[in-house]
């Protein structure tokens, strides 16, 4: 398939009409890498599949409050466990007998009375935010050190890369929970005017609003999957900028007098940024399974705020009486997963021309 | 290879020190004790509770007390180097070794099918998708590779329940005993690292078969199978094997969130109740427990280098 869907770009790119012969037509030049790397990303269908479900998942986060018949917050606690007829029917079991039957709420209400769907679609606005500032800070600080680290070599870069080695041999998700346990217990519950603590809440109650949520410890989850996620970029980076620094062009703009600035922004940057967009285009899934985790365990957003991990840790455990209540949460998140990584792998297609074919 | 090995062991040393160190600090710096309770107790039993576990020692103390280089408070050297991992906290009549042997076999067993199983469905699918490439089996078997990359194995085991358990009733809902009770959660913890053994084994059997070494045994005329056996599978595990290191670890060490679901009596569980005690002894065994598995299981990784491809050579 994909071989078929290359020479085909190909052919349209370098204005070639018919199938491409042999591997001379993939050395003819195209118009702009960009522009080649769109069409082909366009000419892969489940990479489209993958962004038009993104774009909709930014959309019901974005109009969460308009999309969602009932607030987060808002429930019934006489209808818990409410289960809507057709849900009886399709789920195994026998629900009718002993669960409440309420139509009100068309995928059922949860252990507190309160709609699941509307939990469900108030969740984008926690896993999305998580995925994209977990990319941002990853490439944000990863980029950073990778390109010092890789661009000045000799002793800076052996320091800084003995740093990276450190944290990777160190368990991720213990480092992760003690930050989250850390943060939960500092900066938690109320705290007096004037210390650390209170202006620690104060930026994450701003942080919160922005994300349209009125609680959840955005921040925290914010700065706990930021920090322990830069290094396999700031690694990648490193890399890709060494083997280049040796490249003849990079010399030749430095014979003709550009600074180290230019050369790294105007040259080393474009060079390597398509490996780098693929790698957090896939690096987005495992930010947004690591808050699911951790609201999982219970040291993700504060409840009532509605997380999918927290929503599929309730579900699980009423997972025997009322098995429809596990089964939002996790299929959106499995769509949400799917979509990142159809995503990635067809940026990775279309932009990096070694991986090609390998998958 | 022998004094490889030895270095190798001397490594582990300071790199298991240096996690102990670290571990210890950052959990004494989580705010909070774990005695740390909604209803304050009177001081001087406050005071007597953190005496009786020598938490009122300093802290370098309580380590070297852990470690076991100095004479804890009651004037015995029991620390890890006596193999003894201290009491747990949180669980008064226990002891981290205790802990440790009732509840590591458990986890021990879920994590090691799961590791054959994500082995033993990855590699063949990585296979015939390399060998096949662009067919409709390596399609199909990149789709069930991508299914079990995309979907988290807290989706994953809830769906295995409903489909399996309740709708078809085929296997136990959730427990532990016979070896039915295996089956789901060995599952939901494999499926995902087979993805990604199947993904590895596909992208490095591409590389390895288009190899010179590869023409040459089929110019001197080897039956395909033992082309793919003898010479291709054993060079193109060795990315394969990388990963099989940390993925034994984790695996073997218990993962939480399918020993939460399956209601599994593993080790996964203490990794993070103990955090939330601040139960200081089982997160340093934990931990240290995870380490030493990690070490182990890269030694083992490296060493396998040697025997796959023999133009890798230590000294």
């Amino acid at each position: 398939m994909m071989t078929k869907q290359e020479s085909a770009a190909r052919a349209l790119a370098t204005g070639q009409k018919g199938p491409v012969k042999g591997e001379a037509a993939s050395q003819q030049t195209v118009t702009n890498l960009w522009q080649d790397a769109f069409y082909r990303l366009t000419r892969n269908r489940a990479a489209v599949v993958g962004l038009v479900l993104i774009v909709a998942l930014i959309l019901v986060a974005v109009f969460a409050d308009r999309i969602a018949p009932m607030y987060y917050t808002d429930g019934d606690s006489v209808l818990n466990n409410a289960v809507p007829l057709w849900l009886t029917k399709v789920m195994p079991g026998h629900m009718e007998k002993y669960a409440q039957i309420s139509d009100l709420y068309p995928f059922g209400a949860d252990y507190l009375g309160r709609d699941l769907l509307s939990r469900v679609i108030y969740g984008t606005r926690v896993s999305l935010p998580v995925g994209f500032v977990g990319a941002m800070t990853a490439l944000l600080i990863g980029l950073i050190y990778g390109s010092v680290s890789g661009y000045y070599g000799g002793k800076v870069d052996d320091v800084m890369m003995r740093i990276v080695d450190i944290m990777y041999a160190f368990p991720t998700m213990l480092l992760i929970i003690l930050m989250m346990a850390f943060f939960k217990s500092s900066f938690g519950g109320a705290a007096a005017p004037g210390t650390l603590a209170y202006e620690v809440n104060r930026i994450n109650d701003v942080v919160d609003r922005i994300m349209g949520l009125d609680s959840g410890g955005m921040l925290f989850i914010f700065i706990g999957i930021g920090l322990t996620a830069w290094m396999g970029i700031a690694r990648l980076a490193r890399g890709q900028i060494l083997s280049l620094k040796e490249k003849e062009f990079i010399l030749a703009s430095r014979m003709i007098g550009a600074r180290d600035g230019r050369i790294i922004w105007r040259h080393i940057l474009p060079n390597i940024i398509g490996p780098i967009l693929v790698q957090i285009t896939l690096a987005i899934p495992s930010y947004i399974e690591t808050e699911v985790f951790l609201s999982f365990i219970g040291l993700g957003v504060d409840p009532p705020t509605p997380s999918w991990g927290s929503m599929i840790s309730e579900g699980a455990n009423t997972l025997r009486s009322y098995p429809h209540q596990v089964l939002l949460p996790a299929l959106l998140l499995a769509v949400t997963m799917f979509a990142f990584n159809f995503l990635g792998d067809g940026l990775r297609d279309a932009l990096d021309p070694r991986m090609r074919g390998t998958k | 290879m022998t004094r490889y090995i030895i270095r190798r062991l001397l490594w582990t040393i300071p790199v298991l020190l240096f996690i102990s160190i670290i571990t210890f600090a950052l959990v004494h710096a989580v705010p909070g004790g774990p005695f740390d309770k909604e209803k304050a107790r009177p001081a001087e039993i406050q005071a007597n509770l953190l005496k009786h576990y020598g938490l009122d020692q300093p802290l370098w103390k309580q380590y070297t007390d852990y470690i076991g280089i100095t004479r804890n408070p009651s004037g015995k050297y029991a620390g890890i180097l006596q193999w003894d991992f201290g009491p747990s906290i949180a669980q008064r009549s226990r002891t981290v070794n205790e802990i440790f042997s009732a509840h590591l076999p458990v986890s021990a067993t879920l994590g090691l099918v799961a590791l054959l199983l994500a082995v033993g469905l990855g590699v063949p699918l990585g296979i015939i998708a390399a060998l096949k490439q662009n067919s409709i089996w390596d399609y199909l078997s990149m789709a069930i590779a991508i299914v079990g990359v995309s979907v988290p194995a807290v989706v994953i085991g809830p769906l295995m329940i409903l489909v399996f358990a309740l709708l078809l009733g085929w296997f136990p809902v959730a427990g532990w005993g016979s070896l039915r009770y295996v089956v789901l959660p060995a599952v939901t913890l494999g499926l995902g690292s087979s993805a990604i053994i199947a993904r590895l084994t596909r992208a490095s059997m591409l590389q390895v078969i288009r190899e010179d070494y590869i023409r040459t045994a089929r110019a001197k005329g080897l039956s395909e199978k033992a082309i793919i056996v003898r010479h291709a599978l054993k060079n193109a595990f060795i990315p394969v094997a990388t990963v099989l290191g940390p993925m034994f670890a984790a695996l073997v060490t218990g993962t939480f969130v399918v020993e939460q679901i399956f209601a599994i009596p593993g080790m996964g569980k203490y990794f993070i109740t103990s955090i939330t005690n601040r139960d200081y002894p089982v997160v340093m065994g934990t931990t240290l427990l995870y380490a030493v598995f990690l070490v182990a299981a890269n030694l083992l990784v490296d060493i396998t280098y040697a025997f796959l491809d023999p133009r890798i050579q230590y000294e």
